[in-house]
């Protein structure tokens, strides 16, 4: 069992996201992200998928999802150079100045915006690997009260020069 | 010029050559039905239910190898065409069904029988969707019937609001399309194939097993010059069974949880299962790490999916059946496998399919006499113990079809789907292998039948149980049978353990029941009266008959093979 990723053109269509997700729930794959976004063809929507899964399941899942009619095309981005990152947005609430200035020396190391700030909250805005962005999420919950996170799921595509993922 | 949805829906179904459509009125499809009352050239057919209904698009699809058509309306007449769209799936039948919509402004306000049907059916159709804008209508529909018969055949659902039907537009219906997402198999890949048949050559005992594929794609001749070439024994799953006739010397028998013991004994011990059009269903592997365990595998399918889904094969090879063994033929050379049919038939002789002739009207009694007076028959069977008897016994050549819900296993399918194969078969005799519990579950589509002028003849196996849970019940459960007697009343002992003397009277009587729909009885209690009774039905040309045959609580569907044991396991008495 391992983590894979699929990227897969669809058809921009009513119903084509429940019709993937729908698969997923249907046929119990385990289905760890899926993000969707047109792409440069406004007919033509990209998705990001991560399943874990061992072999002979993540083959099955390439194959159905190729025989979907709204399916245009699987690409198994698994072992190939690809650049992958995700938004995250960390609100830390309730802090003092202190910890504000320790939010601050976070941000710094990690490379990640301040975006907002307010009387006792800082607002971090990231575009990291998911990893980085579990391991920044852990080091705020442990060091600070209260900390609100949203994020958008990762989006990958291939490398041109680099061997970057 | 512009022409209206409706007038476009008529249109397309004209070029797409339909003859028959199967249809049930309601609120939001009145004006498709109404524009199909002013044409001629298209047959529609009423049923009474709409679950009837396409089982009978389904029977008339799978027997003449066209697009079954089914029209519904909006909400319940959508929901109940959900079974049939999955039993279709399931086995690789062609359909377009529409389904009538509320208008596109009143989607989302949970209007007077609106459902999201698409929504619904995505995990048991092909292709489903709603058409939202007039002018996609005519590449919709062009589109539909395309997937539905292409590829790996199935149902496809097109959802058409009230108002595109209504609405003006343009008046084309495109002669081709173009889906970039869907391309069906149209090739096969030598390579893959010569190494497929190369393991065959060198195999002692090579075994082909052939599945509903060879059915569906017609490759039933090229199948059997292929075996005499090579004389490679056949083995065939429930849906594959017919791709070479049954009396063919090289035919072993079924194999899978009801199959013949030979069969079952040599998929265990064959070194090459060369398997064709098959998905390894559960039923055909039981457990799977017993399954063919000497054997290196091949595996042609039309659909990629199918291939090392269940079984881990050697060499997948991705074709549809008829391409492959054009090639196959091409190459074919003569083995010497007589050693192996030996062993074959050895095993046959150990444990034959038991022909009983000493309990009266057994199972076996009744399709024998089923075989002889049939030359020239579509068989359609429901589901249960007669089915898997049916599997067993009949005896299919070039001339005889079988048509069975294989992969959903569906209960009430067998009488519709008699219709609908009459209905697209009116010169050919279309004979219904039912039980009491099945033909109950659609009994309502007789009025269909009599109505149509379809005169199937219904052999009713009735032996007052759901009887193949009660076998379950009686191997498995302790005789615990629970929910299963179909006499049960109220009134019974809590712990009845079979028929007696007190049991109350069938209901409904099955005779008489036939005859208030205008359709004729026979009930048959001797194994002597078969023979003439299916004679008579025989003679019926204006109404379907019903024989009631009157058989013993205590038949078994043997050998079995318990759900999840190998498959050389088998219970044989």
């Amino acid at each position: 069992m391992k983590n894979r990723w699929i990227a897969l053109y669809v058809e921009n269509q009513v119903g084509v996201l429940a019709k993937v997700s729908g698969l997923f729930s249907g046929k119990s794959y385990n289905l760890q992200s899926l993000t969707v976004g047109t792409t440069e063809d406004e007919t033509v929507s990209r998705m990001t998928i991560c399943v874990t899964s061992d072999d002979i399941t993540f083959e099955q899942i390439k194959k159905q999802l190729n025989r979907m009619v709204e399916v245009i095309k699987v690409i198994d981005l698994t072992d190939v150079p690809i650049h992958m990152k995700e938004i995250l947005f960390a609100k830390v609430l309730q802090i003092s100045a202190a910890e504000k200035l320790e939010v601050f020396q976070i941000a710094q190391v990690f490379h990640v915006e301040v975006a907002d700030i307010g009387n006792d909250s800082v607002l971090l805005e990231c575009k990291l690997t998911e990893r980085r962005n579990n391991e920044l999420i852990a080091l705020l919950k442990s060091k600070f009260r209260r900390v609100e996170v949203v994020r958008g799921g990762s989006v990958a595509i291939e490398s041109i020069s680099t061997s970057c993922r | 010029m512009d022409i209206t949805g409706r007038k476009l829906f008529v249109k397309a179904l004209q070029e797409e050559g339909v003859d028959t459509v199967f249809g049930y009125p309601g609120g939001t499809v009145t004006d498709l039905f109404d524009e199909l009352y002013k044409q001629e050239g298209i047959e529609v057919v009423l049923p009474r239910h709409e679950q009837g209904l396409i089982h009978e698009a389904e029977g008339y699809a799978r027997s003449t190898g066209k697009v079954g058509v089914c029209l519904v309306t909006s909400g319940p007449g959508a929901t109940n065409i959900i079974t049939g769209l999955a039993d279709a799936h399931y086995d690789s039948i062609p359909l377009v069904c529409f389904t009538g919509q509320v208008p596109l402004s009143l989607i989302g306000n949970d209007a007077f029988q609106e459902v999201d049907i698409v929504g619904m059916t995505r995990s048991v159709t092909k292709y489903g969707v709603t058409v939202r804008r007039r002018e996609d209508l005519g590449r919709i529909i062009k589109m539909a019937f395309y997937i539905a018969a292409t590829g790996k055949p199935g149902p496809v659902l097109i959802d058409i609001p009230k108002d595109i039907q209504t609405a003006p537009g343009p008046a084309e219906y495109p002669s081709n399309v173009q889906i970039r997402g869907y391309k069906p198999n149209e090739s096969v890949h030598i390579g893959q194939l010569k190494k497929a048949y190369k393991l065959l050559r060198s195999a002692q005992k090579p075994l082909i097993l052939a599945g509903g594929g060879i059915n569906i794609a017609g490759a039933n001749d090229k199948l059997a010059a292929f075996v005499e070439k090579t004389q490679v024994p056949v083995v065939t799953t429930i849906m594959g069974k017919g791709a070479i006739p049954t009396s063919h010397p090289l035919y072993v028998g079924n194999s899978g949880m009801h199959g013949k013991y030979a069969a079952n004994m040599a998929v265990s011990r064959c070194d090459v299962l060369f398997s064709i059009g098959t998905r390894f269903n559960d039923r055909i592997t039981g457990d799977l790490n017993e399954f063919a365990p000497r054997a290196k595998i091949v595996h042609i399918d039309v659909d990629t999916a199918s291939i090392s889904r269940n079984v881990v094969v050697d060499v997948p090879v991705v074709s549809d059946a008829n391409l492959a063994l054009d090639k196959l033929l091409e190459w074919a050379e003569t083995k010497d496998t007589e050693a192996w049919q030996k062993e074959i038939a050895a095993w046959d002789r150990e444990n034959p399919l038991e022909m009983r002739r000493d309990g009266g009207m057994t199972p076996q009694m009744i399709f024998e006499q089923i075989n002889k007076t049939f030359s020239e028959a579509i068989y359609v069977t429901d589901v249960g113990q007669h089915q898997m008897w049916a599997t067993q016994y009949l005896e299919l050549d070039s001339w005889h079809r079988l048509i069975t819900s294989g992969g959903l296993g569906t209960m009430g399918f067998g009488l519709p789907a008699a219709i609908g194969a009459k209905i697209g078969n009116p010169d050919k005799e279309v004979v219904c292998i039912t039980g009491d519990g099945g033909l109950q579950m659609n009994i309502q589509e007789m009025a269909t039948a009599v109505t149509q002028g379809a005169p199937v003849i219904i052999c009713l196996l009735n032996n007052y149980y759901l009887g193949m849970v009660r076998q379950m019940q009686q191997l498995f459960y302790g005789k615990r049978y629970e929910a299963t007697c179909l006499r049960r009343r109220k009134s019974c002992p809590p712990n009845c353990k079979g028929p007696n003397p007190a049991c109350p009277p069938y209901s409904p009587d099955f005779i008489a029941l036939a005859e208030s729909y205008g359709a004729h009885g026979i009930r048959v209690e001797n194994q002597e009266d078969i023979r003439s009774a299916l004679e008579q039905a025989r003679t019926y040309k204006d109404a379907p008959t019903s024989i009631e045959l009157m058989i013993s609580t205590d038949e078994l569907v043997l050998p079995m093979v318990k759900s999840g044991n190998p498959m050389s396991e088998m219970i044989l008495k």
